[in-house]
């Protein structure tokens, strides 16, 4: 009995000590419950990270990635100078900001109004409605704009028509598709997005509701000035980490919408529709990566940054 | 005693108004918003059963006009659409139950207070959220280095799993008392072991939620494919085959039995029409069932990223 608990006592500090290998091996069923996703970053995340040299060199697909002749950053200056880098940049974040602020605040009105719905019939069926869009591939949401749009049979034309007004041709002019994205993109998202929101109203005490109530505020005052406060910091930390991925584009929606079509390129063209054709039509690496580790960079600094935000205000939803 | 009662008579009419003011917008917005959710989806349906000389003439329609099946005929005698749906159903299936093993495993591992290397393996699992090579590099290891041009690996293998669905998985497990593997040690069961007879059990809502994420992804994937596939590859994925029927006319015309058929006769805008529906309408059958499973991820795994 004594000689157990004296071993018992012994134990303690090895445990302490305890070295990596030694760890590894106590361990080992956890780390090979952890190795299929290791293995698997390592080959799809970490493996394509020495690539990003290409952006650095003219690419000579017979000499390879670090065989090609080394030309500095000057894949970078030619965007820059010629302004692509610009164009891209502002298209990207011009979109998010829309998609973001609109995004938000179409939700969270979503959201307040299908709580005060009473018919647990109505809501149930408007919502199972409503997160339909989001489920459904980019294929066939850039197929169903065509199919509204398009000049020869399209929807609208065929409505317009019949109004005896001209037919309009969105597909040739480039000024109007910032609109259409902008209404694509939320018709697609808000039900989705304001489920959010819908569960931070559940969540607010009915207790200050029913004494707002008994105060004599009606409903707008209990909206103004009890559910919107009260959905103010959820909001605050989901447009922090939307802003976080404020140069990360929609490349699904963007690109099974407008496609391959030159000329809507000046308003519609993001980072990741041009990285995608130098890639994949022009095969021209270089200038592909230049523009993907721009991006990469802004991008990693803008989660830094906004993650650094959160934490100082709600520190228990900082990432890390 | 008057002068009270009017009062709060007062007060109770202002507020019933107020709020059936609130309602009835309620009402009107989301049931609006609902049918303009619904209503292209119902556009494409109607018009895929119609004739092409109408579509041409008058446009997409609700209700089928002269009525006919022949564009969904033409998709399913001798076009790919058949071998689409085996690829497609096979990697789904392939796909969600490998992935949400491997989810569930390290999301389990990584919960777990004693594991030592919990902290590092879940910044290295992290941070490709945060830094990416770019598409550029990871065509080129993929095409060059891995040599998974035109193979369905290309495809099946990115989708496995993301950062976000493990840590998905963790906020789940965060959950399960930490007592339900301390009793199982107790009874000397090793770490599998818990894992499997004790924790896994009582994951059902986050595998059914975490497996729907996983399925909708293999279901709707046409970005990889579109890497990676080459006309060499004669069954694309649904999605992707989809994408080439309406975005290129030769893919049109492969996607009949092409033999007996000029491309002047092809009824391409009803059989664009077709496909769609054809590859999208399982999952919109088997949405409604599986939909709750999705509200729970966003409200677990929403904020907390």
């Amino acid at each position: 009995m004594k000689n157990r608990q004296s071993a018992a006592i012994q134990t303690v500090p090895v445990i302490k000590k305890r070295t990596f290998w030694q760890n590894v091996v106590k361990y080992r069923v956890l780390l090979l419950m952890c190795l299929p996703a290791i293995v698997f970053f390592f080959a799809f995340s970490y493996m394509p990270l020495p690539g990003i040299w290409v952006a650095f060199v003219k690419y000579n697909y017979r000499k390879g990635i670090f065989g090609s002749p080394f030309v500095g950053l000057k894949n970078f200056e030619f965007l820059y100078t010629s302004g692509k880098l610009w164009e891209l940049t502002r298209n990207t974040i011009l979109y998010n900001l829309a998609f973001i602020i609109i995004g938000n605040l179409l939700a969270i009105f979503m959201a307040i109004l299908i709580n005060e719905l009473r018919s647990k019939w109505f809501k149930k069926v408007s919502q199972t409605m409503m997160f339909l869009p989001y489920f459904i591939s980019h294929v066939l949401i850039g197929f169903l704009v065509y199919c509204l749009l398009n000049y020869d049979y399209g929807f609208v034309n065929k409505v317009l028509t019949s109004l005896g007004f001209e037919r309009w041709g969105p597909y040739s002019n480039a000024g109007v598709w910032p609109v259409i994205l902008i209404i694509v993109y939320l018709w697609q998202v808000t039900g989705y997005n304001s489920v959010v929101y819908f569960a931070a109203v559940m969540g607010i005490d009915s207790e200050i509701i029913e004494a707002a109530k008994v105060d004599g505020a009606n409903g707008f005052q209990k909206i103004r000035h009890i559910i919107i406060p009260c959905l103010k910091p959820t909001m605050i930390i989901l447009l922090l980490f939307a802003m976080g991925g404020i140069v990360r584009g929609n490349f699904g929606l963007f690109y099974n919408i407008i496609g391959q079509n030159p000329l809507l390129y000046p308003t519609t063209d993001i980072i990741e529709t041009y990285v995608y054709r130098a890639t994949i039509k022009d095969f021209n690496f270089s200038t592909a990566s230049a523009v993907g580790l721009y991006q990469s960079i802004i991008g990693f600094l803008m989660v830094m940054g906004c993650n650094f935000v959160v934490k100082k205000i709600e520190p228990d939803y900082s990432l890390f | 005693m008057s002068n009270t009662s009017v009062k709060k008579k007062g007060t109770k009419v202002k507020l019933d108004s107020s709020d059936k003011i609130i309602r009835g917008l309620g009402y009107f917005v989301a049931g609006f918003y609902a049918l303009v959710c619904v209503i292209p989806f119902l556009l494409i349906l109607g018009t895929s059963f119609s004739s092409e000389a109408v579509v041409r003439k008058s446009g997409v329609s609700l209700i089928p006009k002269e009525f006919t099946t022949y564009a969904y005929k033409m998709i399913f005698n001798g076009g790919t659409v058949w071998g689409s749906y085996v690829v497609t159903i096979i990697m789904t299936v392939c796909g969600t139950a490998l992935g949400l093993s491997i989810i569930a495993m390290t999301g389990y591992a990584l919960q777990r207070k004693d594991f030592p290397f919990r902290n590092a393996i879940s910044f290295y699992i992290y941070f490709t959220s945060l830094f990416s090579a770019g598409l550029a590099p990871y065509y080129l290891l993929m095409t060059n280095t891995y040599h998974l041009k035109d193979s369905y690996l290309a495809v099946f293998l990115p989708l496995l799993m993301t950062p976000w669905l493990i840590i998905l998985m963790k906020n789940f497990v965060k959950d399960i008392p930490h007592e339900i593997t301390e009793s199982g040690k107790i009874d000397g069961a090793g770490d599998m072991k818990i894992f499997v007879s004790l924790v896994l059990p009582m994951l059902k809502p986050a595998l059914a939620t975490i497996g729907l994420f996983l399925a909708i992804g293999y279901w709707n994937e046409w970005y990889q494919s579109s890497l990676f596939l080459s006309a060499k590859v004669k069954y694309k994925p649904l999605q992707y085959n989809l994408y080439e029927v309406i975005n290129t006319a030769q893919m049109l015309k492969n996607s009949v039995a092409s033999m007996y058929i000029t491309m002047q006769d092809m009824p391409t805008e009803t059989l664009k029409m077709a496909t769609a529906v054809v590859s999208t309408g399982p999952i919109i059958f088997v949405y409604p069932f599986v939909q709750r499973y999705f509200i729970s991820g966003i409200t677990v795994g929403a904020v907390k990223g």
